[in-house]
């Protein structure tokens, strides 16, 4: 696993190596670097990992006369975090290929992307709070100057705004690490303060911390986490990103980042507070229906195409949410099913907005109509990534939301109800876009635009043929999640 | 008194070194006629001379024996050396910084700098080994002197002048405020060694309590001024701002981590013991410390001015500098917890703030004003440069992989383990904040362009911006790397 996160580091080598000025190189070894992580992720996905886990002491650090500090470099392989990494090496290659209408500082733009890809895939697979913690600042970091440098009028604000929110987030998350390793080592009378992340669960079982600790560590980290995933209402940040940053980005953003908090909250949320997470699962899913509901219904009266996708990841990001508060096995592999299907939708999606706003400058739908007739591939990618979207059945998005209003029935019916009405309402705002994109009335300066080109169309064919192999054969994705979810829902009675 | 062993001198050898380079370099500079190199070849003895010294206190730190001598007055323990070491090592990358700033025509007297500036080196490692009041005093006084002058060479210009004065001022007054509330410690205990203060004061009938209160307060404000720990702090905006940039990075990296040292010696040594007086001096101290974080950083969002910026997160780090010992006051038996936290973040600070420094005065004097509008497109200008500013800047807001985030990682959950769950929220949420202002230089650097000249900087400037940012890093990814050093 190391290898997979050092992977994309051989495409920055091989950048630094490419004078700054020849950009159509920089953007081919940009991009060619991104398929050695994926490479590997499709063959540790296939063939599994040859260790599940690889562990070596990062550092220790006498504290003084008191224990010494010990923060190990673990990895750890599961179907969850399979299937998320193979997710992060797909998308990655597709926004390497939407990034190569980006005009300026290419060299810069594919570092910090290659960048942002280690610290994703370093997340994902860290077994060790602070190396989690490493990997998701590493994250953070190249996301903020890739908002800032590439995207719209306002993206110096949109790039202030996700730092100050996501920073907030990360303290919060690192404040509820500290307090829960330091719990979990002090009443186990240990010498050592570890980071690892199964000791840290045994210790914090073990301890019989008060209730009031555990609950204010749990909390802190459900409101980081909240944050980033993001649940309403602490969403207004991710907004902003979706309307300025350069689609490419957005892609990363809204395909991946996103995924990382609804990730962080069923690895360490699941396993460290299985107690508090059952009794608060109804207040979850409530903050998951209300992001459901008013993501999907703001999402109706926005003319901005960026703005309907942003409120519609909004809207999607609440129905993991329900999944994962049903707390059954049913509705959590709904719901990482439902993070897979949406990092590919919301992939595909902003991959066309990127074609649409290259060619006509607008992603407004009242300014957009007819285009299925001058670029008709690009038209009925659209219209695919909008079907997966509203929950077509045979597309990805029908297998997560079934699996996850199946099992949120039992346990929560009102959540489900909720549930049933944000797809009703998903299908209205998603078909509005595409109606308004594709048919109509064609405006006359739009009836010499050029279809996809190649580099375009290699990743739209690319995540569709993904979206429709998880809409027709998902088991290729629940035979690997399977097993992984029933091992994290352990800790819960039912 | 025992008598002392031969040996026990050599403990006193980096002062002895640095002292003797002093004055040897004074004598030098007397008597040598001028030349243009002249200032230059001071600048880089006086650099040896403290590399000297930190190649001595490594070596003392090898036999792990407390020396105490002068009648308990001067004690070379765990502590001191790991210290002297942070010492040492942001004062070598002062004077590298120096050599590349301090120049003829802006400073006239840029030997006599270099001869000032061991000795004040000299004060803040007296300072943090001593066992007894009048040492502390003395090594306070040492240093504080010394870096008046140092503050003051760029007599020419009206802010340095501006600078030199308030500093003088301000300072001196802090001093006196310390010695007076030490004459109470020693007015009350009868003696001025402050483990025998320590025994003491648990014995005292409680009449005295408010004068050993009173006592206490005025010492921890008279340091807070030092460290310029808010409320405490007015007068570091100024300062940085006028004095020689070198100057500055002395006052944030060696004098702030002295004063806390001397703190803590203080505070643990005499107050510790007392089951009171240690809760009254931890309260007091996060009191201070919260304080700091709070203000430097709040205040720090509106300024433009990178030096006065750097100032303003000087406070703020002097803030987190305190968090362990508020944490530990009342624990004279986890001094040695107190001790590597604090040195480890102590060491990150220092070299952070020493490079990020140095890179403002480079690209100020390129530019020819401070504003943080000088930083704009350094990116196209110089891109290693900024890339190092980057390092420099996350390990700042306490981002991994740097010796910052680790550093501000071990005073998390040393405060979070000892319940002080309030400083530990202080300490994180105002980090976040601190992102806003550090990424500002940042956005400046890569997100705006500028026709702005090119950033030349001479060699040694360089050096100490590329030791520092890899520094930096080395802290973050392979920390224990340095804990090889301490005793």
């Amino acid at each position: 696993m190391t290898w997979l996160l050092l992977s994309p580091a051989l495409g920055l080598a091989a950048l630094a190596l490419v004078p700054s000025e020849s950009g159509g190189r920089v953007r081919l070894v940009g991009t060619l670097g991104t398929l050695p992580p994926l490479a590997l992720a499709v063959w540790y996905y296939v063939a599994g990992v040859p260790r599940e886990t690889e562990t070596a002491t990062w550092f220790r650090m006498p504290l003084g006369g008191g224990p010494t500090l010990e923060l190990t470099y673990r990895l750890g392989w599961d179907g969850i975090t399979a299937a998320l990494v193979l997710l992060t090496a797909i998308v990655s290659t597709a926004a390497a290929l939407a990034g190569w209408n980006v005009k300026k500082r290419r060299k810069t733009f594919y570092a910090l992307l290659l960048t942002l890809e280690i610290g994703l895939l370093g997340a994902f697979v860290a077994r060790d709070l602070a190396l989690f913690f490493l990997f998701f600042e590493l994250a953070l970091v190249p996301t903020f100057f890739l908002i800032g440098i590439w995207g719209r009028r306002e993206r110096e604000r949109a790039a202030n705004r996700f730092l100050i929110y996501n920073g907030l987030g990360s303290a919060l998350m690192l404040i509820a690490f500290g307090l829960v390793a330091a719990v979990a080592a002090g009443n186990a009378g240990a010498a050592v303060v570890t980071t690892d992340f199964e000791r840290v669960a045994q210790g914090l079982a073990a301890s019989g911390a008060g209730e009031a600790l555990r609950w204010t560590a749990f909390a802190l980290l459900a409101a980081g986490f909240g944050i980033k995933m993001p649940v309403f209402p602490l969403h207004t940040w991710m907004l902003k990103v979706h309307a300025e940053a350069h689609p490419a980005v957005v892609m990363m953003h809204a395909g991946l980042l996103l995924k990382l908090g609804a990730y962080g909250i069923l690895r360490f949320g699941f396993s460290l507070f299985a107690a508090e997470f059952e009794t608060s699962a109804p207040v979850v899913a409530a903050l998951g229906a209300i992001g459901l509901l008013y993501g999907a219904l703001i999402a109706l009266r926005q003319t901005e195409l960026r703005l309907v996708l942003a409120y519609s990841s909004l809207s999607h990001m609440g129905m993991t949410l329900i999944g994962m508060a049903a707390l059954n096995e049913t509705g959590v592999r709904g719901a990482v099913f439902q993070m897979v299907s949406h990092g590919l939708v919301a992939a595909i999606l902003f991959l066309i907005v990127g074609c649409l706003a290259e060619r006509t400058q607008t992603t407004d739908l009242a300014d957009l109509g007819g285009l299925a007739k001058p670029v008709p591939f690009i038209g009925g990618m659209w219209m695919l990534g909008g079907l997966a979207a509203l929950g077509l059945p045979g597309l990805s998005g029908f297998v997560g939301e079934l699996l996850v209003l199946a099992g949120a029935f039992g346990p929560l019916p009102w959540a489900a109800v909720a549930g049933l009405v944000g797809i009703v309402l998903a299908a209205v705002y998603m078909l509005r876009a595409v109606m308004g994109v594709t048919f109509g009335p064609l405006p006359e300066r739009f009836e010499s635009l050029r279809d996809a080109r190649f580099e375009e169309a290699l990743p739209a064919v690319a995540l569709a043929a993904f979206i429709v192999l998880l809409g027709v054969y998902p088991s290729v994705l629940e035979s690997t999640v399977r097993p992984a979810v029933e091992h994290l829902m352990r800790g819960f009675g039912g | 008194m025992n008598a002392m062993r031969a040996q026990d001198w050599v403990s006193l050898l980096p002062e002895g070194i640095l002292i003797g380079i002093s004055i040897i370099l004074l004598v030098f500079d007397l008597a040598s006629p001028d030349r243009r190199w002249k200032s230059r070849a001071i600048g880089w003895l006086s650099f040896a001379g403290i590399v000297a010294a930190f190649v001595a206190t490594a070596a003392i730190g090898r036999t792990a024996e407390t020396v105490r001598l002068f009648g308990d007055s001067v004690v070379v323990d765990a502590f001191a050396v790991a210290f002297k070491l942070v010492i040492l090592t942001a004062s070598g990358l002062v004077a590298l910084m120096s050599v590349g700033t301090v120049r003829k025509p802006d400073v006239p007297v840029a030997s006599e700098y270099f001869c000032l500036l061991p000795l004040a080196v000299a004060g803040a490692m007296i300072v943090v080994s001593s066992g007894d009041l009048v040492t502390l005093y003395v090594g306070l006084e040492l240093m504080s002197i010394a870096t008046y002058v140092l503050v003051a060479v760029r007599k020419q210009t009206a802010t340095s002048a501006e600078a030199a004065f308030k500093y003088l001022t301000v300072s001196g007054i802090a001093s006196a405020v310390t010695l007076y509330g030490m004459s109470f410690l020693y007015g009350t205990a009868g003696t001025t060694n402050l483990e025998a203060i320590g025994r003491h004061l648990p014995t005292m009938s409680d009449r005295f309590d408010g004068l050993l209160i009173m006592a206490l307060a005025l010492v921890v404000a008279g340091v807070a001024v030092k460290t310029a720990a808010a409320p405490f702090h007015a007068w570091a905006p100024d300062v940085y701002q006028g004095a020689p940039s070198a100057a500055a990075a002395f006052l944030a990296a060696v004098s702030k981590v002295a004063a806390v040292g001397l703190l803590i010696r203080l505070v643990v040594g005499a107050f510790g013991p007392h089951h009171v007086f240690g809760q009254v001096a931890s309260a007091m101290i996060a009191l201070v410390a919260a304080t700091a974080m709070i203000v430097g950083n709040a205040v720090a969002l509106r300024e433009r001015n990178v030096r006065r910026l750097i100032a303003l997160s000087g406070v703020a780090n002097a803030g987190y500098l305190l968090v362990p010992l508020a944490v530990h006051a009342g624990q004279p038996e986890a001094v040695g917890a107190l001790t590597d936290v604090t040195v480890f973040y102590a060491l990150a600070y220092a070299v952070m703030t020493v490079g990020a420094l140095a890179v403002s005065a480079a690209v100020a004097a390129a530019e020819g004003h401070e504003d943080m509008s000088a930083f704009a497109g350094l990116y196209h200008r110089a891109p290693l440069t900024a890339w190092a500013m980057v390092v420099l800047l996350m390990s700042l807001a306490g981002l991994p992989p740097t010796g910052g985030f680790v550093g501000k990682l071990l005073i998390l959950l040393d405060a979070v383990r000892s319940g002080m769950y309030g400083l530990a929220a202080v300490l994180a949420v105002t980090s976040v904040v601190s992102f806003y202002y550090y990424f500002a230089v940042a956005r400046q650097m890569f997100l705006r362009t500028s026709g702005g000249p090119a950033v030349s900087m001479s060699a040694p400037v360089g050096a100490t911006v590329a030791v520092c940012a890899a520094a930096t890093l080395a802290l973050g990814l392979y920390p224990q790397g340095w804990t090889a050093l301490w005793p």
